[in-house]
């Protein structure tokens, strides 16, 4: 059993931050890279991308937001409780590299997987701006957490309860308008890249996207997980997460997410009947 | 004189004993295993069947040379107990094999028996052994070799690492196997489906490695969670790699990545591994389509076909691109395809998928193909017949044409050569890599192959790796 030695909730509950004691993956994991975890015997496997990770004390930290059956489980789970399975450190590192200006940009969890890139970019002696984006304030998670990873914090929520009133996009072109970007990454729901991708080729910055497509075995060996990159399948279990944003199929990544939405619903409503 | 004309009168008047199983309509509906097995009566009539003879075709038949006469003796003389620890020397798997392996082209097919009439129905037997002892056993372990004090990682935890498992823990070597899956038993786990391998027994003979002495430790992808560097560094002194094909191999077609199109792999991995067939019990979720169509005729062709009507297919089509001669899956699994009411559409291949605007497959095209020269592999290929489109209603598609090299281990890992397909070259009179102190088997060797192929070589490997162990690389 890996065992959960920290647990926040964060989102108004939505949201949930594990720090798993996981000493074989912490010593390994680099900022971009995925973990898969298994509740218990009957449970899914389910990819998350690591949100941090200790090698000294030896844990990683997974933040989720609870969408379906596996993440209500998961929610269930105290300090002191473990996840049965923990497999990792799966697919490739981001690549950390120099190159001047960089904006990072980040909705609902997304921003959690952000973070460890955002740093090590900074780290390395990128300038980063950050932007993140929720849909009210009381949904945005690590704020402070961000604004110490990158060099300028921009905040944007939908309602405008708090920061921007508006989406993250309309702060990305302000930036591009503004100066020169060399890299951007963005990270958050399939739309969220899809758009802020649109908007960065007519500016012809390089842009990374970390995708979540539905994944079984995690290392390369169902395809479950494909993407169409640049007009040729890849999987994103070795081939990414992280992929060129300009090139994705994100209207293919969108409908491939949907492939088992009934099946999901009837398992949720279930699960939440005998929880309650 | 007499008496021995009486004897082999009364041995060739007993039938070949028939496996009792499932009735074909009521199997295709459920999970349980297809035969039951045999009775103790039946086991020793059949038992009675085998010539014993000198030179025993069987045994040379059999990748693991398992001494069949000998076994099917003391099958005879009702010394059960004996019986399977005699079988033990040579496979630590006998529930498995007797299951799954093609013994019509291996021992059956040599079994002299079989060359007037039927032959001996070792695989039955052999299942028998394995079953009796589980059943009734006194769990009493075979001998083991004192400690070596040397340690061996097994990469893998399918057929050739639990046979590589098996040796050189008899041997008296600490061995540790790694496995990726959160569950131990590579393919006969995630691949091969319970109606035909009880998972269960897969658990009990990866069990009896366990009480043998040997660790598994799951969750582990080498390569990932750590390399085959650091296993010598951590005082391994010798690796195996069974890590199987592990890639699928899709369809270059247009609609590949339409919703409803499953490699093989994928969909067997979700019904085995995860139980999906018990969804919500289980929470995976599986398609359950009600017009299916498995594309190839491989064993693990026959497996998805017959799965998908366990799942509640109306139609469990199979599309094969060349004709039924060539068809390569085991004899016995076609024949309980076909019972069970799987289709078969030979010399047809997909030129595309079509979907809806949810993204689903909807249907296939196909072309209709006709035999051509023989090609590399000595089949004759397949020549596409112009103008012979015809369209297939599906909802759901399962590509079982084969699978290529799962590179995650190869590429993270210096010193190993790999031939052009990715596949790592060894020596094959040892299983020896150009890296020092690593050995290969199975499927990552030689693409996919059979169970007891990869058993094979884990023994080969085995023998090498003991060797070393004692005298050097």
């Amino acid at each position: 059993m890996f065992k959960i030695v920290k647990r926040e909730e964060m989102s108004d509950g939505t949201v949930v931050l594990n720090d798993i004691d996981a000493p074989m993956i912490a010593r390994k994991a680099k900022p971009g890279q995925f973990v898969i975890l298994k509740a218990n015997e009957t449970g899914e496997r389910i990819p998350l991308t690591m949100a941090a990770t200790d090698s000294e004390k030896g844990t990683i930290t997974v933040i989720y937001q609870v969408v379906g059956k596996s993440t209500a489980l998961f929610k269930t789970l105290q300090v002191g409780d473990g996840y049965q399975d923990v497999i990792g450190p799966l697919g490739k590192a981001t690549h950390i590299e120099k190159v001047g200006n960089v904006v990072c940009v980040g909705g609902g969890t997304g921003i959690a997987v952000l973070h460890p890139i955002t740093r090590a970019l900074k780290e390395i002696g990128n300038h980063v701006t950050c932007i993140i984006g929720a849909r009210t304030k009381d949904l945005l998670i690590l704020e402070d957490r961000m604004k110490a990873a990158s060099n300028e914090l921009r905040v944007c929520t939908d309602d405008g309860s708090y920061g921007h009133h508006g989406f993250v996009t309309d702060v990305l072109k302000e930036i591009l308008e503004k100066e020169k970007i060399q890299l951007a990454v963005a990270i958050g729901p399939v739309p969220m890249m899809k758009f802020v991708s649109l908007m960065t080729k007519e500016y012809n910055v390089p842009t990374l996207v970390s995708l979540n497509p539905i994944m079984v075995d995690g290392t390369g060996m169902c395809g479950g997980c494909r993407v169409t990159v640049g007009g040729q399948t890849k999987f994103a279990c070795v081939d990414g997460p992280e992929f060129d944003g300009h090139q994705v199929d994100y209207d293919e990544l969108t409908l491939r997410l949907q492939a088992y939405c009934e099946n999901e619903k009837q398992c949720y409503e279930e699960f939440c009947i005998m929880d309650s | 004189m007499a008496e021995k004309a009486t004897k082999k009168e009364k041995r060739e008047k007993i039938p070949r004993q028939p496996m009792p199983e499932q009735k074909p309509k009521v199997r295709a509906k459920n999970f349980d295993e297809v035969p039951f097995g045999y009775s103790q009566e039946a086991a020793i009539k059949e038992a009675q069947r085998c010539l014993q003879c000198k030179k025993p075709g069987c045994v040379a038949g059999c990748p693991v040379e398992i001494d069949i006469p000998g076994f099917i003796q003391l099958i005879k003389e009702e010394k059960f107990t004996e019986s399977i620890r005699h079988i033990w020397q040579r496979n630590s798997l006998p529930a498995v094999c007797g299951r799954v392996c093609p013994q019509e082209i291996q021992c059956e097919g040599l079994c002299i028996v079989g060359k007037k009439g039927e032959p001996v129905a070792i695989g039955n037997l052999e299942r028998f052994a394995a079953d009796w002892e589980r059943v009734n056993g006194t769990g009493a372990l075979p001998p083991k070799a004192d400690p070596t004090g040397k340690k061996v990682a097994v990469v893998g935890s399918g057929p050739a690492g639990l046979t590589v498992a098996g040796d050189l823990i008899a041997k008296g070597h600490a061995v540790t196997v790694f496995e990726a899956f959160h569950k131990p038993g590579g393919v006969l786990i995630y691949g091969i489906p319970e109606f035909r391998l009880p998972k269960e027994i897969v658990a009990q003979e990866v069990n009896f490695l366990e009480r043998l002495g040997v660790t598994v430790e799951c969750n582990q992808v080498v390569g990932r969670t750590i390399t085959i560097d650091e296993l010598f560094e951590e005082g391994y002194e010798a690796v195996f790699i069974g890590v199987g094909a592990g890639l699928p191999v899709l369809l270059d077609v247009p609609g590949k990545n339409l919703i409803g199109i499953y490699s093989a792999n994928e969909y067997l991995t979700r019904s085995n591994l995860m139980k999906a067939y018990l969804f919500p019990e289980y929470d995976t979720p599986i398609i359950q389509g009600k017009n299916v169509v498995t594309l190839g005729a491989g064993n693990v062709a026959m497996d998805s076909a017959r799965t998908a009507l366990r799942l509640g297919a109306e139609n469990s089509r199979i599309v094969y691109r060349r004709s039924r001669a060539e068809v390569p899956a085991r004899t016995a699994e076609v024949h309980h395809a076909e019972e069970e009411g799987v289709e078969f559409f030979f010399l047809a291949a997909p030129t595309k998928f079509i979907g809806d605007d949810k993204g689903r497959v909807i249907g296939m095209e196909c072309l209709k193909m006709e035999l051509g020269e023989p090609d590399a592999s000595g089949r004759r290929r397949p020549v596409p017949i112009e103008g012979s489109e015809f369209e297939l209603e599906c909802d759901l598609v399962i590509v079982a044409v084969g699978t290529g090299a799962n590179p995650i281990l190869t590429q993270s890992t210096d010193g190993l050569t790999l031939n052009k397909w990715g596949y790592i070259q060894v020596d094959e009179k040892t299983a020896k890599t150009t890296k020092k102190g690593v050995w290969a088997g199975g499927d990552i060797v030689t693409g996919s192959a059979t169970v007891i192929l990869a058993m094979g070589a884990g023994r080969i490997a085995a023998n090498s790796m003991h060797d070393y162990l004692n005298l050097g690389w």
